[in-house]
């Protein structure tokens, strides 16, 4: 797609609205979905700007903030072709209105991704009728005029008009069939550092959260769920319940195995909940962790019924005599969300209508499914969404709003449901455990020759991405994907799949390479050359080569790799592609005096398109890196007879200061193509990273998560 | 039930609850000051950081009936309109990617500061051990220093 000229299919309506000011909604092709639409086909509006006859700017930002930073990113993308200053546009959560928006979902790293061009496009629109306005009110050549800083300027003359002035003859103006995009090298906003919109707000402790949300009567929440995977509701006894001070009803909804206890303040109701008596009764299997990691090994012996890629011929190249063979199983444990902000939702469900408030990432989603529990047509709900404490996948799932529209329905009252942490624990949908076998071979050539990957997951989703690299590169290549069924809940979790492989194929190369003594980055190299000039197999999806080896290039550049000579440092290299965009991680461990290791100081660089906001870029990236780490060191959850083995942060462990890198480099590959995604690529090269370091210094390698070398 | 008489954020405030209460739920559902949040109720996590008499401690962990005379603060009081050196950093460095954490970990570095107004990386490590899982401690580590060079805590 043209960077610079927007033809009329991405056709802007524009209306008039109360107060004279023009409302424009945007109908356009995402950049994330490349479907083939039919001529004529009108795409539903996914946003919408505003601005009023006092100048008001108004965007409706239709993602919800989950700390990816959409909030702060798109009124730049919209005040740069509009000509404003980005923090004059008010930006404002759009409601639930999938008719008027579009997708709201946020996931993928897609916030920021699919909506640079619709949100240029739009304020470009706007920016154009704001200057035909005003030529006509002058008599004077559209030619002559151009706009800065929210007014229109006539240049000979020098007359000013403002926006607000001439919102209203805006309004009556037809939509021009296209209008051209700035170039992007007169840029003023994108591009910039600026800093997160809700800054002052957070440092002050404003009710920005769902777990903040206090209304007229309402009551508060916990639930009683079911303790293990298996199990259901069978009965419960309240008379203890009902004696603790502060309780006001408990209500059961046995289509959802819960009983919720409701109180006046989130204590008494926690306290009404621990003296519930409960039975539980077994429904079906109760998994353990050793059971499912035993189902693996013996997967693992066959190939798939399908393979998911199959390059030349990998039994011959894995039996050929001539050949060096080497062999590795790697594994990735069952990890929880943990978001800071336990899940939470306020609901008032009350003559046939339902009114929702909380944290999710599927507003439609979960007002579909909220329909059809309560039985109410989805046009007598409105759902609000506030700021996030988190996402990282967990709120793709709609249980939290479900649950608390059918709590506040039997009990006839608007109620916030709030999980305890033990709740959360156990009622996650978990990043599934996984195992990866593989089985390479090197030819007396000293060249890699066979690739064979037999990967396993628990549930859904899928162990590894066939085309990933280095697929392309190697003539024999074979990728097995297996899946085991479970009752355990399984989802997304912050770069789903990237964030096992990533692990259990950056390490291997690292193997690899030291087996064929050849610097791991080096080896890397001579592979991307392979991909490009003799390429294997199918060629179109997986990834890029150049765009892979820039990230390369750059990270050894900055990082000085394999040129460092800090006594007692230690560099291991990974890089990864997922969501659009390609990661390279070289992460320094320093042995201490005490004989550990600690992660010192970590250089990234990434290739993402064009960077929108520098500050709010750089932080998803070293957060993505942190939070890598802290799961590569110390998380993971285990199953026993369904039940969830960690039950709250003194078990689920997570990194603190003094395990964090004193130091995060990051650094981005320039780049004129748009925005790709940056919420989660960041991750998935961070563990293999360390892995590969604490090789370079102990010559250990470490197969498995959560690494435990710190405390050796 | 029982009447309480809390010093919060300078203000003497009354408060029915029960004596096993711990200050975090105070704090948000009786008194509705809601920026002290909630992540783990087990003293593992910090979200729910005030300062006690100036020292950071985890309002989970702290029953209303042992408060008496001492006096509370939380982020709501830091500072009227986020003028606290701490607060201040937090936003030059632009520290908040969720900002759910943010009000623990800022209550934190800024009792810290007040006790040790130049700390070392070291100090810092040791001092602050609260949980963000977005994964700001780079941040958080860049703003405690900019806050101490720039004059530190002196309230
Ligand atoms: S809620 Fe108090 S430490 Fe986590
Ligand atoms: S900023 Fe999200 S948990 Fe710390």
């Amino acid at each position: 797609m043209s960077d610079q000229t927007v033809s009329r299919r991405h056709f802007l309506k524009v209306s008039s609205i109360a107060g004279g000011g023009i409302m424009f909604g945007f109908h356009l092709l995402t950049d994330a979905s490349p479907v083939k639409h039919a001529a004529g086909t009108i795409f539903s509006p996914n946003a919408y700007v505003s601005i009023d006859s006092n100048g008001l700017i108004t965007l409706m930002s239709p993602n919800p903030e989950i700390g990816q930073g959409v909030k702060t990113a798109l009124p730049m993308i919209l005040a740069e072709e509009l000509e404003v200053q980005w923090d004059k546009v008010v930006v404002e959560m759009a409601p639930l209105d999938q008719s008027k928006y579009g997708s709201q979902t946020t996931g993928g790293s897609g916030a920021v991704r699919s909506r640079f061009t619709p949100i240029r496009n739009a304020g470009a629109t706007a920016r154009q009728m704001m200057i035909t306005a005003a030529a006509q009110q002058w008599g004077a050549n559209e030619g002559d005029c151009y706009a800065e800083n929210a007014f229109v300027i006539h240049k000979p003359s020098g007359k000013k008009l403002a926006y607000g002035d001439l919102a209203a003859k805006a309004a009556l103006l037809p939509v021009p069939a296209s209008v051209k995009l700035k170039d992007p090298k007169d840029f003023k906003i994108i591009g910039t550092r600026v800093h997160n919109i809700d800054n002052h707000k957070i440092i002050t402790g404003k009710p920005l959260f769902g777990i903040d949300t206090r209304r007229e009567g309402m009551l508060f929440a916990i639930v009683a769920r079911p303790p293990a995977f298996g199990k259901s509701l069978k009965s419960f006894d309240d008379t203890e319940t009902r004696k603790v001070a502060g309780v006001k009803n408990v209500v059961s909804v046995p289509s959802r195995n819960l009983v919720a206890v409701l109180a006046t303040s989130t204590w008494a109701a926690k306290k009404g909940r621990d003296v519930l008596k409960v039975v539980w009764e077994e429904t079906s299997k109760l998994e353990s962790t050793p059971d499912h990691d035993a189902s693996f090994t013996e997967l693992l012996n066959n190939y798939s019924e399908k393979p998911g890629r199959n390059d030349g011929d990998i039994d011959a190249a894995l039996n050929n005599k001539d050949y060096k063979i080497v062999e590795a199983v790697y594994e990735t444990p069952a990890l929880s969300h943990a978001n800071m902000e336990p899940l939470n939702f306020f609901a008032d469900v009350k003559d046939g209508k339902v009114d929702l408030y909380g944290p999710t990432q599927v507003p439609a989603r979960l007002r579909t499914e909220v329909a059809k529990a309560v039985g109410v047509p989805e046009t007598n709900i409105t759902l609000g969404m506030p700021r996030q404490g988190g996402g990282f996948g967990r709120k793709l799932q709609p249980d939290n709003g479900v649950e608390a529209a059918l709590i506040s329905q039997a009990a006839k009252v608007p109620i916030q449901m709030l999980w305890m942490r033990e709740d959360d624990m156990q009622g996650d949908f978990y990043r599934p455990p996984s195992m990866f076998k593989y089985k390479a071979a090197i030819s007396p050539a000293n060249e890699l020759v066979a690739w064979h990957l037999n990967a396993a997951v628990l549930s859904g989703g899928r162990a590894s991405n066939p085309d990933g690299f280095p697929a392309k590169a190697v003539a024999n290549y074979r990728a097995d994907n297996h899946s085991l069924k479970t009752n355990i809940q399984t989802g997304p979790w912050r770069a789903p799949t990237s964030n096992s492989v990533a692990f259990a194929d950056e390490c291997f190369l690292d193997e690899l390479a030291h087996q064929m003594k050849k610097d791991p980055v080096a080896l890397r190299l001579e592979l991307l050359e392979k991909a490009k000039n003799q390429p294997v197999g199918k060629t179109d999806g997986g990834y890029d080569v150049a765009k892979y080896k820039s990230v390369i290039d750059l990270v050894t550049q900055i990082s000085g790799w394999g040129k460092t000579k800090k006594p007692n440092v230690y560099q291991g290299f990974a890089a990864h592609f997922s969501f659009s965009t390609y990661a390279a991680h070289v992460a320094e461990i320093t042995k201490l005096k005490d004989g550990t290791f600690r992660v010192t100081k970590v250089y990234s660089a990434v290739n993402c398109g064009r960077v929108v906001n520098q500050s709010g870029a750089e932080t998803q990236v070293e957060g993505a890196i942190i939070d890598g780490l802290s799961h590569a060191l110390f998380s993971k959850v285990t199953f026993d007879k369904g039940a969830v083995e960690q039950t709250n942060f003194h078990t689920y462990k997570f990194l603190r200061m003094k395990d964090a890198p004193i130091e995060v480099i990051v650094k981005f590959v320039p780049s004129e193509d748009a925005p790709t995604g940056l919420g989660e690529p960041g991750l998935p090269p961070m563990a293999p990273a360390i892995g590969n370091a604490i090789f370079a210094a102990t010559g250990i390698r470490y197969r498995k998560l959560p690494f435990e070398f710190a405390k050796a | 039930m029982a009447t309480y008489k809390i010093s919060v954020n300078n203000k003497l405030l009354t408060v029915d609850a029960d004596p096993d209460t711990p200050m975090l739920w105070v704090l948000r559902d009786h008194l509705n000051l809601v920026g002290t949040k909630f992540g783990c109720g087990i003293a593992q996590c910090g979200a729910c950081t005030v300062h006690f008499n100036g020292f950071a401690v985890r309002s989970c962990q702290l029953p209303v009936s042992e408060v008496k005379d001492s006096k509370i603060v939380t982020i709501e009081g830091l500072s009227a309109e986020g003028t606290h050196p701490v607060q201040q950093a937090w936003s030059e460095v632009d520290v908040p990617q969720c900002g759910y954490c943010q009000s623990g970990q800022i209550m934190a570095a800024a009792a810290m500061l007040k006790h040790n107004p130049h700390p070392t990386d070291e100090d810092i490590d040791l001092s602050i051990s609260n949980i963000c899982r977005c994964g700001t401690h780079y941040r958080i580590r860049k703003a405690i220093h900019l806050a101490a060079s720039k004059g530190g805590v002196t309230k």
